[in-house]
């Protein structure tokens, strides 16, 4: 569609539609970083806290916006924006909402953080606005290569971000890291989007189905099959599925302990709903293809993340590799989801990623708060929370809940969030990925309680270092907590809300 | 009348169960918010939850009506209506007696024994224990059954690890994956549940007795999913081979984890048995019984004999335990009324007798700083009442006549010996075994003459002696009067065993499955077993 009405000789005075209202969580943040870059260059030493703030409220600004469009497609039904290149669905819009969730937290962390260091400035802000913005489009593409461009947005941002901490060589050797291994699975990315260009003659997605349905079986399929291979292989390394999670616990350890909390929820939320656009709704009718590879990613990613998590002596790690651990969560949610791609009556597999990625969104987030004010600029070695609970108890209690929510325990949102996708997985009768994720989910509790028991049951070495709770990252970690448990006692608006998610195309 | 009437109607409208939960989960979160200053105020607010819990259960028992073999004070609720969840609450003859067990246990073990740091996030955590406890025994939708059995381990594993003994760490660990391990499984096979059987539901539903009364799972899927739940309750009893974490969460806990965890957590397996194996899954349950009647006699010879071994003599009671739980899983598995009676009574008289072993362990612990057998001699001369006590206990515990211990395995055996005849004959080697190890430790503990360091033993305190008085009492009625627990625990237990019978191919025959009168009669069982269930009939 993109393609043909865009045709300049067809149709010389075609200009696309566009609602500028649909688009308006992406323009304010895209304006947000844009103010943070100018007006911060521009203006004399900006007073302490405001840019933290600015983005914040930016985000908070695109949130609002995304809620309000949520009603609008509630009442006028989905459609696609700019002629074809973006889906306007509850799907994207709900991305939109973990995304400048993401945000907002994310800034209250990073504000004490880089305060009163060479870091400060308005740059890493505008940086997150410009990432979110990058997520915002990949789970909104409805185009291959719309959803590349905001791929390498959001990339391109976290590179920079992940060695933002200038003065610290783990940070620069995480970026430079993440840079290059990065740039490698795009180029297997953007590659698959050319095979499967040219099999289905469009990078459009609703126009790739039906060029799909209309050719005769067997006709481009060895191609397809090829761009489909490498387009996994692109996305799994985004959402650091393993095998391809090689970089997830050297960029999360060396990065600065907020640009990680950002990498694992948005980032996270992001690359999950590409996956989701890109083969549920894409490919629907390769989903025999697909479904298969989302199995054995999921199976590998379990159980890479819960066995190499049990070795580390770094919490920055062990949550790296949990955080592999929760991709393989997240993947039996696709894997449910994958199995009734492009049916009339979608299943419950995309509203359970959905619900997933906005709760994990939250308690990851929390617990590497809890990790950038306790370890700040030094090594997140586990002796590090030695005794934590004498010395902070309530930042001991808001970690304890954070773990918890981690291992699925119940009454926390990360109990929710593995029912979720494990009522998809079973109704969908992928019983063995079902029990292969919640055994794993015992290893990685193994984990939590190593750090639990640290914070609990250790004394803390002599010359620890002092731990002070500033305000603002107090206030994140509070709210993440808050959360937490509130959406695991009473989950049921979320629920709904996810249960009414669609994708159009 | 009327004045009775109208006090079943208030006790309709009050959400009594749901205050069960409540009253101690409030108590928790409002310990939490004192002051450190004020150690006290944490101790009272503690008391006073577990103390209301506990009155509210024996006012439960009070307004429990004998005759009715459903469920009562039912309270249900709409929680997460999309995912068909509800909060459904309600109270057989089955979990009544485990339900006032906690409602006692739990203030018994706070009086008990003090901390000796650190009450305020003691107190904390066994009241979250306890309002976990009570919802396990008191739901009725798999969903909320399963958040409770889940949420006891965080209290349970913070107890053991910052309040037990040396190997602390370690223990409080095990126990934990331990049990979480088993839970993985319980978790795929309810959601499982929930699907496959809204087939003939109408939409999908966590609710058991929906489930169980109505629902239609295939009879091999049902088999499947029983495993399921069974891995999960055999780790949690714990069944022979899945037992080792027993040994050690045990005897590190503190003194108060003992007595739960020995007292009530133990049944959230057995109990789980009756509740959703059998009940959800009677043909799977039938068709693997000679697997469980199996471990359960392996369990009860083993447990025994370990025992037996043991220079500790928390891990021996410990052990003792894995053998009378055993009891426990032979009669769930024997399917005859008698049977599955005499573990519900099992059940709540373990949680009795060895909840009061593991205070008396305590104590000698806080004494003498040692449980070592080989340490301990000749405290019968220095603390006479002490012993007296043990020794009522301990007996409790073999199995005498006349105390409670004695009606569970009696039921138990002489319901299975009809259906399950030489796995019965085997576990009655068992009841000699309890003899042998009991009387053996208590031999070596307390005759004799004391040597230096026993001389000076305290006797028993008067605070110990009232903690210990509703133990004993509650001993020696059930050993002497059983009949009313008995009333209260058949008729739902009948309802079950029929349930099983109708959706199974058990041979059940129904002159045995009811067996009240002929308690004392080992014989003609046939004649007078026909009787007493016609009366049971006409009575209903």
């Amino acid at each position: 569609m993109l393609l043909e009405q865009a045709d300049p000789v067809l149709n010389p005075n075609f200009e696309p539609e566009v609602l500028w209202f649909a688009l308006s969580p992406l323009l304010v943040l895209v304006g947000g970083a844009l103010l943070l870059l100018v007006v911060g260059a521009l203006t004399p030493k900006w007073p302490k806290g405001l840019s933290a703030f600015v983005s914040a409220s930016t985000a908070g600004t695109a949130g609002v916006l995304a809620i309000v469009n949520w009603d609008d497609i509630s009442d006028r039904g989905p459609q696609t924006l700019v002629a074809g290149a973006l889906a306007f669905d509850k799907f994207a819009m709900w991305a939109t909402i973990v995304i400048t969730v993401s945000v907002i937290l994310v800034s209250l962390l990073t504000d004490d953080f880089i305060r009163d260091t060479p870091n400060d400035g308005p740059e890493v802000y505008a940086l997150y606005l410009v990432a979110a913005a990058g997520g915002i489009v990949m789970a909104s593409a409805n185009d291959l290569i719309v959803l590349f461009l905001g791929l390498e947005t959001l990339s391109l941002a976290l590179y920079v971000l992940a060695a933002s901490n200038r003065r610290n060589d783990p940070s620069a050797e995480s970026g430079l890291k993440y840079f290059v291994l990065g740039g490698f699975a795009s180029a297997f990315f953007l590659y698959g989007i050319a095979l499967v260009y040219g099999g289905t003659g469009s990078t459009n997605i609703g126009e790739m189905v039906v060029a799909i349905g209309n050719t005769t079986a067997g006709d481009n399929d060895a191609i397809v099959l090829a761009g489909i291979a490498l387009l996994l292989v692109g996305l799994a390394f985004k959402v650091a599925a393993a095998p391809f999670h090689i970089w997830a616990p050297d960029v999360y350890q060396g990065a600065p302990s907020p640009v990680t909390a950002f990498m694992a929820s948005a980032g996270k939320a992001a690359a999950f709903g590409a996956v989701t656009r890109v083969l549920v709704s894409g490919l629907p009718s390769f989903r025999d293809d697909w479904q298969p590879i989302i199995v054995v990613l999921a199976v590998m990613s379990l159980v890479a993340g819960a066995v190499l998590s049990v070795v580390q002596t770094n919490v920055k790690r062990m949550l790296a590799y949990s955080s592999v651990s929760h991709a393989g969560f997240l993947l039996v949610g696709v894997e449910a989801a994958a199995r009734t791609a492009g049916d009339p009556v979608p299943g419950l597999g995309i509203s359970s990623v959905q619900l997933y990625s906005l709760l994990y969104a939250v308690l990851v987030i929390g617990s590497f708060g809890v990790v950038t004010v306790v370890a700040g600029d030094r090594d997140a070695s586990l002796t590090s929370f030695n005794g934590l609970a004498k010395r902070k108890p309530l930042l001991a209690v808001a970690f304890t809940i954070f773990l918890l929510a981690q291992a699925g325990v119940p009454f926390t949102s990360g109990f929710i969030a593995k029912f979720g996708v494990i009522r998809a997985g079973v109704n969908e009768e992928s019983y063995a990925l079902a029990i292969i994720a919640m055994v794993t989910a015992v290893i990685t509790a193994f984990v939590y309680l190593r750090i639990m028991l640290s914070m609990w049951l250790r004394e803390a070495d002599e010359d620890a270092p002092a731990v002070t709770v500033p305000f603002s990252a107090g206030v994140a970690i509070a709210i993440a907590a808050t959360f937490t448990i509130a959406a695991g006692l009473y989950p049921t608006p979320l629920i709904d809300l996810t249960d009414t998610i669609q994708l159009v195309r | 009348m009327i004045a009775a009437e109208a006090a079943t109607a208030g006790a309709a409208a009050f959400p009594l169960l749901s205050a069960l939960i409540f009253v101690p989960m409030i108590g928790a979160v409002a310990i939490l918010l004192t002051t450190k200053s004020r150690p006290e105020f944490a101790k009272l607010i503690g008391l006073l939850a577990s103390v209301m819990t506990g009155a509210l259960t024996i006012y439960m028992l009070k307004e429990f009506d004998q005759g009715d073999a459903g469920f009562q004070f039912v309270s249900q609720q709409d929680w997460i209506e999309r995912w068909g969840i509800g909060w459904h609450l309600g109270v057989d003859g089955i979990s009544l007696f485990l339900v006032v067990l906690t409602g006692i246990l739990f203030p018994l073990a706070i009086v008990g024994v003090d901390p000796h740091h650190g009450e305020k996030p003691y107190l904390a955590w066994l009241l979250m224990l306890e309002a976990g406890v009570m919802g396990s025994f008191l739901s009725l939708d798999l969903f909320l059954f399963f958040i409770f059995f889940e949420i006891v381990l965080v209290p349970m594993y913070f107890l053991i690890g910052g309040w037990g003994y040396e190997d602390r760490e370690y223990a409080a660990t095990k126990f934990y994956l331990y049990t979480f391990l088993g839970s993985a499984f319980m978790f795929v096979a309810l959601i499982a549940t929930a699907f496959i059987a809204s087939d003939g539901l109408g939409g999908v539903t966590f609710d058991l007795v929906e489930i169980a009364e109505n629902g239609n799972i295939a009879t091999t899927t049902a088999r499947w999913l029983f495993f399921g739940f069974a891995v999960a309750f055999a780790v949690k009893v714990p069944i022979f081979p899945l037992h080792t974490w027993l040994p050690d969460a045990h005897t590190q806990a503190p003194t108060a984890g003992s007595v739960v965890l020995a007292g009530v957590m133990l049944k959230l397996g057995t109990y789980g048995f009756l509740r959703f194996g059998l009940y959800l899954f009677p043909e799977a349950a039938v068709w693997s019984r000679a697997l469980w009647l199996t471990l359960a006699v392996i369990g009860i010879i083993y447990g025994a004999i370990a025992a037996t071994m043991q220079k500790d003599l928390k891990r021996l009671v410990a052990y003792s335990s894995i053998a009378h739980l055993g009891f426990v899983v032979l009669g769930t598995f024997a399917f005859t009324s008698q049977a599955i009676t005499g573990s519900v009574i099992q059940m709540v008289n373990h949680g009795v007798s060895t909840g009061a072993l593991f205070l008396f362990v305590g104590w000698i612990y806080e004494r003498r700083k040692t449980r070592q057998i080989a340490e301990l001699n000749g405290l019968q001369k220095v603390a006479p009442i002490f012993a007296a006590g043990f020794m009522v206990v301990m007996l409790s515990s073999i199995g005498v006549p006349g105390l409670n211990g004695f009606i569970g395995e009696y039921l138990i055996l002489l319901g299975s010996f009809q259906t399950a005849r030489w796995w019965t004959v085997v576990a009655t080697a068992g009841v000699i075994l309890a003899a042998l190890y009991l009387l053996w430790a208590y031999q070596r503990v307390f005759h004799g003459d004391p040597d230096e360091a026993n001389q000076s033993f305290p006797e028993l305190k008067v605070k110990e002696g009232l903690v210990l008085l509703p133990f004993l009492v509650a001993i020696v009625f059930t050993g002497v009067y059983p009949k009313p627990l008995l009333d209260r625990i058949e008729p739902s237990v009948d309802r079950l065993v029929a349930h099983v019978a109708e959706n199974s191919d058990v041979e059940t025959d129904p002159s045995y499955t009811t067996q009240r009168g002929e308690f004392e009669n080992e014989h003609g069982e046939e004649s007078e077993g026909e009787e007493s269930h016609g009366d049971e009939e006409g009575e209903g």
